[in-house]
């Protein structure tokens, strides 16, 4: 091969991981590979899947977003109150879960960007907040009696898990859009030097808006996937989600200071996370040290692959 | 003491510095001379460790030195003046004199006193009354670069690098700064040093480098050259060959600015470009040239005035409306305001006028293609492949696909911002050969330039500014350098 385009040795370098990780469970365990477990694993990483590619618009952006797991919350309790059998047709909860999702996003993108305020700390002050009105809306309960039709969300279609379905079509649909939309190559160069892109005549903020907005929207389609799948709006639900998603983004490769990183990598990512966390609950081993070798394992995965990078 | 053997530094595949041989001698101040971007300043970082070689190695007291760092190279008592500034704004000026060499007492703590001290010193040996004790960013330009020479004096070094360390100073600075060389050397300490100033070399250089499109032309001792020799090894040609024919405006006006003004920055700026006509803006560091054209291009609007472009009057708030109304503009600060890094050069050159390739929202690749190989092309990009990354090109060729940025939305209004600046003669020339180019194809060029023989060969007016005021509109073809700088320097 003549020159190896560095962004493709990186990708193959982590499905080699992946397959790597695979194979050993496949040896180890005699459940690993079989068509119900590897459903299962599609399945489990659909949510954090969803956020992944979400979030992949905010950090190309140089920005980050500490909310999901909350607005998960709040977006899958807007979606179960408006989901009791009888009261609305089956779009109703749906349209709710994902506005709600969507506005907490905007919200965020205004701050960020009219009032000029870190990422960080707007999304950390989005966090508790988004979780506070999830208690508030729900009275610190789970809202319970949702309509069939809408946990029907959870279940197969043609064979295939909706959720998984989900992800992937927010994936393809994020993985073209980034490549083929002007408002794509905007946001690299806006996370890549936002001056320049500035000057260049990229309307800055509009492009921030819409990466925050779109990721408030995907964050309210997890949450409402995630309601339909424990079949209640959880005040509680979504802890750390942002933190899983996070990582899986950047163990993607895409750069927390914004500019580079592909949804290809996100998938990857987050095909590894939960490839990971089903060998662990496979191979028997207890939560508290599931813990501990999930955290070793992203760094590991980040520091390998900037250790080649620089190279 | 320290030798460079054959040392060579390739950027993306770009070899910037061709092995390159040469020795300095402790006690003698040793010049290297080169147009901009002739490898001056990358010959240095590699001294001082802040770039590895790609070939060759550098020799310290008769071994082979690897420096890793620039930590390493200090250590080993090499110090190095950079010619962008890099002080830390909000220590004081003591803190940052003594940066890493902290006077320090029981379990590190730092004695104040005795820091203060030192500091005094060191400014001092420049024979500057800069308070020690006031923060970094209340200095102005000159100050800043005496505190960073300060530094590396108290360094201790046995080689000290300075990469035109007297760019900003005055002249009263300047002999300052010579009489503490002139100690230094009877210390023994070997100076190297560059600059852009004839009278320097000669004053103070023992023996001189020349430098041209990265590879060492010549080293000689300073009495053995005079400038026109000088200056012919450094451009390797008659600077007649560079400048092309001027063309004629056609009159109609493009462009009018009538009392622009921001305060402090720049007052009742105006001027006028027409179709086909360059016009420079000329003008000392700071007189507010980046300022007025930042300003017609919506990068830091004015506070007062009126920006009238092709017979209306228009309203500029940002680069879009710029761009939307046909004003196109390369700014100076490159890096800053130019390069998106990580993007290959293709992306970096359509995305201003990505519109242009779009169907709808959608890109149409093969457009992107097929116009971005015709412009690297046309302006002879030099880049390994089209989605080669920005970052890693030359100086040059990252200038020429700015250019290029600029150009693909066929603005009628270009602004040049220090277009050659940093860059080496042939992408210089090719530059002006473009400049020509557009003006007879009837678009109106705004030119900042700090060098005179660039605005006066290619500029058809010269507008020169002094502390933020038109000083003088002059005809460039009736005038010369000592004139321009006369409106220049403030009385």
């Amino acid at each position: 091969m003549p020159t190896l385009d560095r962004n493709l040795l990186h990708r193959y370098g982590l499905l080699f991981v992946i397959l790597l990780v695979g194979l050993g469970l496949t040896l180890t365990t005699d459940t690993f590979l079989s068509v119900a477990n590897l459903t299962n694993v599609a399945r489990q990483v659909s949510i954090n899947g969803i956020l992944a590619v979400g979030v992949t618009f905010v950090l190309l952006t140089a920005g980050v977003d500490l909310s999901l797991g909350s607005v998960v919350a709040l977006s899958g309790v807007a979606c179960a109150t408006f989901a009791h059998p009888g009261d609305h047709p089956v779009f109703v909860p749906i349209v709710v879960g994902l506005l709600t999702g969507a506005a907490c996003g905007l919200v965020n993108g205004v701050l960020v960007t009219r009032g000029g305020v870190a990422p960080f700390i707007v999304t950390l002050g989005m966090m508790t907040i988004s979780r506070g009105l999830a208690l508030i809306v729900s009275g610190g309960r789970p809202v319970a009696n949702m309509s069939n039709e809408l946990t029907a969300l959870a279940g197969d279609f043609l064979g295939i898990p909706i959720p998984v379905l989900c992800f992937a079509g927010v994936a393809l649909a994020a993985w073209f859009f980034l490549r083929n939309f002007r408002l794509g190559r905007h946001i690299y160069a806006v996370g890549g030097n936002e001056n320049a892109a500035r000057a260049a005549g990229v309307p800055v903020e509009r492009v921030k808006l819409f990466a925050y907005g779109l990721c408030g929207l995907l964050t309210g389609l997890a949450g409402v996937v995630l309601a339909a799948r424990i079949t209640t709006g959880q005040p509680n639900a979504g802890q750390a989600y942002e933190l899983d998603a996070i990582a899986a983004v950047v163990i993607g490769g895409t750069s927390l200071a914004g500019g580079v990183g592909t949804i290809t990598g996100t998938l990857l990512g987050v095909l590894l996370i939960g490839v990971i966390n089903n060998g662990l609950d496979l191979l028997g081993v207890s939560s508290y040290y599931q813990a501990v070798i999930k955290g070793v394992i992203i760094v590991g995965a980040v520091w390998l692959d900037r250790r080649q990078a620089r190279s | 003491m320290l030798r460079a053997l054959e040392l060579r530094k390739d950027f993306g595949g770009l070899t910037v510095l061709h092995p390159t041989s040469v020795d300095f001698r402790p006690g003698e101040v040793h010049a290297l001379m080169g147009e901009n971007g002739a490898g001056k300043s990358t010959l240095m970082k590699v001294l001082a460790g802040l770039y590895r070689p790609d070939g060759g190695h550098v020799e310290w007291r008769g071994a082979r030195a690897d420096f890793a760092s620039p930590l390493d190279a200090l250590v080993a008592g090499i110090a190095m003046i950079h010619q962008e500034l890099m002080p830390i704004p909000d220590l004081t000026v003591a803190e940052n004199i003594t940066l890493g060499t902290e006077p320090c007492g029981r379990f590190g703590r730092i004695d104040r006193p005795a820091q203060l001290r030192r500091a005094k010193e060191l400014l001092q040996e420049l024979e500057s009354e800069i308070d020690p004790s006031k923060l970094m960013r209340t200095l102005t330009v000159a100050q800043t670069q005496v505190v960073e020479i300060a530094k590396a004096l108290g360094r201790q070094a046995d080689v000290i690098l300075m990469d035109e360390p007297t760019a900003a100073l005055s002249d009263h600075e300047v002999a300052a700064l010579f009489r503490a060389i002139a100690r230094l050397k009877a210390r023994g300490v070997a100076i190297v040093y560059t600059t852009h100033k004839m009278d320097e070399v000669f004053r103070l250089a023992d023996r001189i480098s020349v430098l041209r499109d990265g590879r060492l032309i010549s080293t000689a001792p300073a009495n053995e050259l005079d400038p026109a020799k000088l200056i012919s090894l450094m451009v390797g040609r008659e600077m007649a060959d560079v400048f092309p024919k001027r063309s004629l405006p056609t009159g109609e006006i493009l462009l009018e600015v009538s009392g622009l003004t921001r305060e402090p920055a720049y007052r009742d700026v105006s001027f006028q470009v027409h179709r086909g006509e360059v016009v420079a803006l000329a003008g000392l560091m700071g007189a507010g040239r980046t300022e007025v054209v930042s300003a017609v291009y919506g990068l830091q609007p004015a506070s007062r005035g009126v920006i009238t472009f092709k017979g209306r009057p228009l309203v500029i708030r940002s680069p879009q409306d710029a761009l939307a109304a046909g004003i196109g503009m390369v700014t100076e600060d490159r890096k800053g305001l130019g390069l998106i890094p990580a993007l290959g050069v293709d992306q970096n050159i359509t995305l201003t006028a990505l519109r242009t390739l779009c169907r709808g929202q959608l890109i149409d690749h093969r457009a992107e293609a097929v116009t971005v190989g015709a412009r690297l092309e046309e302006l002879a990009v030099k880049a390994s492949r089209p989605s080669q990354p920005i970052a890693q090109l030359s100086g040059g060729n990252q200038q020429k696909a700015l250019l290029a940025r600029c150009l693909l939305g066929d603005p009628d209004l270009i602004i040049l911002d220090e277009p050659t600046r940093g860059i080496d003669i042939g992408a210089k020339a090719e530059i002006y050969a473009l400049i020509q180019k557009l003006a007879r194809a009837g678009k109106g060029v705004l030119l900042v330039s700090s060098e005179l023989p660039e605005v006066l060969s290619l500029a058809h007016r010269i507008v020169v500014l002094r502390r933020g005021s038109v000083a003088a509109t002059l005809d460039a073809t009736e005038t010369d350098q000592e004139t321009v700088l006369r409106h220049a320097m403030p009385l």
